[in-house]
């Protein structure tokens, strides 16, 4: 009777907006590819049909056995990822592919789950608290790993697993990793888009104030000077690695996202064209299938990274916003079903879950409005692309049968 | 605390995402602009091309007016397509195809439909345009050529392709653009910056005014007119010497880096490639892949330099101190090195620096070329400092001339050799022919002119330029920038007097001027063609070298003459005339004025093969005086099967 369970128990809301942005998605893409031949839209609906018979298998496995076997799971994931650099297919500069045939397998789509769970298994330990140094090593192991593994093939999509690093705060990991995260992100940025001194210092005004303003007895000059010599440090050394390690294309997508260079022909192109297809759409956009921009091919890959720009253009500011607001409610109800979670593994799963969409989300469309470098990362359940479909389909069902379950565990 | 992080995260996030989406497609309206749109219709007025203009203010290249006829698929309705083509004068099928063609490049804008119409066809359609929905005209300017020479300087205009409008957004589908030549190297100059109107349409396609008060309207901007460094007169009578031949001539002023003539033969007129005839006609010269009539050889052909070489030779021994102007080498007619290998020369006797230059003796240059190996220990430091001399004359690399076309010529370093000889073991001996010019060195005939230009200003150059003004505007810094050579200024008077004294004695004696003084120097380039499957060897290139007058250098030359023999038979006689012509705008040497003009390589040619190709449309002598000396040559029929192989040999 467990199917009843399932079926009764299973959070049909989210199952609900998952079918309608896949639908969504299959729409769009079928819009993008109208005009080329190779067949995109036909495949799409193929892989989008395979999810039915995948959603059903998740969801008869025994819940218990995500948990048995998340080890087992991750070494397998780690294992597909180092399979690359001997069987690896190489397409469009990234060798992230097994080819079987006419047909391609990315398992990095598929790592992010193992990662995630192996993840929850590591914490769902009690015994385990994120202040000791020790358990933070190995907490920083498991995400490492994957990162070390994908880092070769695709850079830009290591970023997805510094999401954890939000997973781990909200299961104690001390917060000043956080804040010191967010600082470097910020000064980064400042870094670029100023000279290294002056962001030098703007630190030393801001810590100066900071040290004055403390009562007396609280000051600590060593250690002031001590965070000061460390943002000096860290803010020459993102220029040195900007200057000297990153190769010009990286430097260019930067550059092109502060104004710094104005390039229509090469890199810029991407961006200034999926701006053009957007800004065109206007309040109601072109409608379905009346999207200039994309019939004229305009946008390079199109129906995979930048598959917003045809939302954007075809179904307006309205329909960008009911999309986005699709993902809102998706990435809010998951965490709200991981908060009453009785176990910690499904309650860390969860909010696993709830971050990677949320990273893949942010970052795709945030690339495609042109308010974020050139990445590319999918956006989830709506890019073409077999691998990437699944990947995430598993990736939320799997919590969806957690959450099912959570009554007969009790 | 910790469960609020990251539901805040996705909802600032997402905040960020819909503001910046709000700004894209509401607030700011210049993108939908540049997406085509149906309620907005975008006018562009074209500036005039700017004109080109000699050194002396001759006027080369002007506009004329031209109309092209537009079509936007989607807005075709009614229309009598009889009425239409027999208006155009074109067929029912070809106007299928064109319209066929329009909807496959986008059904909503623009395509031209028919291209460059004069003025009597389009006031015939002007008439009846209103009947014709979905067409309209647009203006353009064509170019109108005043002088039926310098094709190859002025390059032409041509619709930009898919990739151009790709690569730049700046251009629209239909839009000029120049191609090869200055119209390609100053394109932005020329071109000014076209105009662009937006006007606002309502549903029923009418036009209502211009949108939003013209915010971002833009008017044109003028090309500007560009002055070159050719001398008109120098350059039309160059390309008249070399008719019947094939080759490159390459003039240059010595104290500024000017370019007075470039000359390529063959060529062609530059009024065939403008109008609706031009496809056709640059298809022609196109597939000339023999003649090559749009292939530049003053820019682009690369051959070992010969004899022109020995100067440098000289020139560093001198500054590496391992001759001096009395240093005597013996040269019985060659002389031998190495294990029993012999160098052949015509000369005989003692050379020293003078005689050595004005006999072009191999002994000499040679003997004086291993000693600057020799002198340090180890030849592949050597031959680096020889190179580092050579390339300070600007050689080995492209100059950064100002047209678009261009090659490296080549100067070996040790890097060379140890690619050639893996195993090391090579020395002075190995590589001694590029003492000669015969060796791993390769130059263009820009690049000889170049080096003579260098020679005498006694150790500099300015990088060559064909542009002298740019209205009101100065031209690019590098073009006035001394280029300091390596070798001291006191070395290049004996070298100098050496090159005069080819034409009191040595090898260019009959060719001197009265009243001119030049400093010359002959040279040959060995070639070799595979003629139905077997290697022949062809009749030497004929190059020449020259600058003049020696006390105030005026101009510096490079001619090559393909298969024309022996230096001074036909390139050394036409750097006597162009001299002449420039400095003293007449000719006092008709005598070979008139050899020149009636020497035809055009049976040394066929042995090629498809002379026939484009000749119709190679250049033909337009002014009369001239033709009137030209006797007309008959060619025999080609072989078949000719691959076109110029290495050099030694």
């Amino acid at each position: 009777m467990k199917n009843q369970s399932v079926k009764k128990n299973i959070d049909w809301l989210s199952v609900i907006i998952y079918s309608i942005l896949v639908i969504l998605g299959w729409l769009n893409i079928y819009s993008s590819s109208l005009s080329s031949t190779d067949g995109t839209y036909e495949k799409q609906l193929i892989f989008i049909a395979l999810t039915i018979p995948l959603i059903f298998v998740v969801l008869f496995v025994d819940g218990k056995f995500y948990e048995k076997y998340a080890s087992i799971i991750y070494v397998i994931g780690l294992l597909s990822l180092a399979g690359l650099f001997v069987f690896g297919k190489t397409i469009k500069g990234q060798t992230n592919w097994y080819s079987f045939g006419s047909f391609g397998l990315q398992p990095s789509e598929f790592v992010k789950t193992t990662t995630s769970l192996a993840l929850a298994k590591y914490l769902s330990d009690t015994q385990i608290n994120l202040k000791d140094t020790n358990r933070q090593l190995q907490a920083l192991c498991i995400i490492g790993l994957p990162i070390l593994l994908i880092v070769p093939h695709d850079p830009g999509s290591a970023l997805i697993y510094c999401m954890f690093f939000i997973v781990l705060y909200r299961e104690g990991l001390p917060g000043w990793y956080i804040w010191t995260g967010f600082i470097a992100i910020l000064l980064f940025i400042l870094t670029l888009i100023l000279e290294p001194e002056y962001v030098i210092l703007i630190a030393l005004i801001t810590i100066v104030a900071v040290y004055f303003k403390t009562r007396i007895v609280n000051r600590n000059l060593i250690a002031s000077s001590l965070i000061f010599l460390l943002i000096s440090g860290f803010v020459l050394s993102v220029n040195y690695v900007f200057t000297n390690v990153f190769k010009q294309h990286h430097r260019d997508r930067f550059n092109i996202l502060l104004g710094k260079t104005v390039d229509m022909k090469g890199i810029g192109y991407n961006t200034n064209q999926s701006e053009i297809a957007i800004g065109s759409g206007g309040w109601f956009g072109k409608g379905f299938l009346e999207g200039t921009q994309t019939k004229g091919g305009f946008v390079p890959e199109q129906h995979t990274d930048y598959i917003f720009t045809t939302v954007g253009e075809e179904w307006g500011f309205v329909g960008s916003l009911v999309v986005i607001a699709l993902f809102v409610t998706l990435l809010l109800r998951i965490i709200y079903l991981a908060e009453r979670q009785k176990t910690k593994f499904s309650r860390v799963y969860g909010y696993c879950v709830a971050s990677i969409l949320f990273i893949h989300f942010f970052v795709n469309i945030a690339m495609v409005a042109g308010i974020f470098p050139t990445i590319g990362v999918p956006l989830p359940f709506f890019s073409y692309g077999g691998s990437g479909l699944w990947g995430f389909t598993i990736l939320l069902f799997i919590f969806l049968k957690m959450d099912a379950n959570k009554v007969n565990e009790w | 605390m910790r469960k609020v992080l990251l539901p805040s995260l996705i909802i600032i996030a997402a905040s960020l995402l819909v503001m910046r989406i709000f700004f894209l497609q509401i607030i700011d309206d210049s993108f939908k602009l540049k997406s085509e749109n149906n309620a907005i219709k975008v006018k562009y007025d074209y500036p005039e091309r700017g004109y080109i203009y000699d050194r002396n203010g001759k006027l080369l290249v002007a506009n004329q007016p031209s109309y092209d006829i537009m079509v936007i698929p989607r807005e075709i309705k009614n229309l009598d397509t009889l009425e239409f083509c027999q208006l155009l004068n074109i067929t029912k099928e070809d106007f299928i195809k064109k319209i066929e063609k329009a909807k496959v490049y986008s059904p909503r804008l623009p395509s031209v439909f028919l291209a460059q119409l004069n003025k009597a066809e389009f006031a015939a359609f002007q008439e009846k345009i209103r009947k014709f929905e979905g067409f309209y005209v647009q203006k353009r300017s064509l170019r109108d050529y005043e002088v039926d020479y310098g094709a190859n300087i002025f390059g032409f205009i041509t619709q930009v392709n898919e990739r151009q409008i790709k690569k730049n957004p700046y251009y629209n589908s239909g839009d000029l653009i120049g191609r090869q030549g200055v119209e390609e190297s100053y394109e932005e100059i020329l071109r000014g910056i076209k105009g662009v109107k937006y006007i606002q349409k309502d549903k029923y396609n009418r036009e209502i005014g211009s949108y939003k008060e013209g915010k971002y309207d833009t008017i044109a901007v003028q090309g500007e007119d560009i002055n070159l460094s050719i001398d008109a007169e120098l350059q039309k009578y160059g390309e008249q010497l070399m008719i019947n031949k094939r080759g490159g001539i390459v003039a240059i002023e010595p104290k500024t880096g000017e370019i007075l003539a470039l000359v390529t033969a063959p060529s062609y007129d530059p009024g065939i490639l403008v109008g609706r005839q031009r496809s056709k006609n640059y298809t022609l010269l196109y597939y000339d892949s023999i003649a090559k009539p749009l292939y530049d050889r003053g820019l682009l052909a690369e051959y070992p330099p010969g004899s022109p070489f020995k100067i440098l030779t000289g020139l560093i021994g001198l500054q590496e101190g391992v001759i001096d102007e009395k240093t005597t080498f013996m040269c019985h007619h060659g002389f031998s090195y190495g294990r029993g290998r012999f160098m052949k020369c015509h000369g005989f006797g003692p050379h020293q620096l003078n005689n050595g230059i004005y006999n072009s003796c191999n002994t000499y240059f040679a003997q004086t070329y291993m000693l600057t190996i020799n002198k340090y220990n180890n030849p592949g430091k050597a031959v680096d400092v020889w190179s580092d001399h050579v390339k300070s004359f600007g050689l080995g690399n492209f100059m950064g001339y100002d047209l678009p076309t261009g090659r490296r010529g080549n100067v070996p370093t040790s890097k060379t050799y140890k690619r050639i000889y893996p195993n090391g073991g090579w020395r002075s001996t190995t590589i001694v022919s590029n003492a000669i010019g015969q060796g791993e060195v390769l130059m263009t005939p820009i690049q000889l002119a170049n080096m003579m230009a260098t020679v005498a200003n006694q150790g500099y150059y300015y990088t060559p330029h064909i542009i002298k003004k740019i209205e009101g505007k100065k031209i690019d810094e590098k073009y006035t920038t001394k280029h300091q050579t390596s070798i001291d200024k006191k070395y290049f008077p004996p070298v100098i007097q050496g090159l005069f004294d080819v034409y009191n004695y040595g090898t260019a004696s009959s060719l001197r001027v009265d009243g001119i003084n030049i400093c010359g120097k002959t040279g040959t380039a060995e070639n070799y063609a595979k003629i139905d499957g077997v290697r022949t060897k062809l009749k030497d290139h004929s190059i020449f070298v020259a600058f003049a007058p020696k006390e105030n250098p005026k101009i510096a030359i490079a001619i090559m003459v393909e298969n024309g023999g022996f230096g001074a038979t036909i390139a050394g006689p036409i750097a006597s005339l162009m001299i002449e012509q420039y400095l003293r705008k007449r000719i006092t040497r008709t005598d070979l004025e008139t050899r020149i003009l009636n020497t035809s390589l055009k049976a040394q040619y066929a042995k090629l093969g498809g002379m026939e190709a484009g000749a119709g449309i190679e250049s033909t002598p337009k002014d009369p005086k001239i033709e009137a000396k030209i006797k007309p040559v008959t060619t025999e029929p080609a072989p078949k099967k000719t691959t076109i192989d110029s290495t050099q040999q030694n």
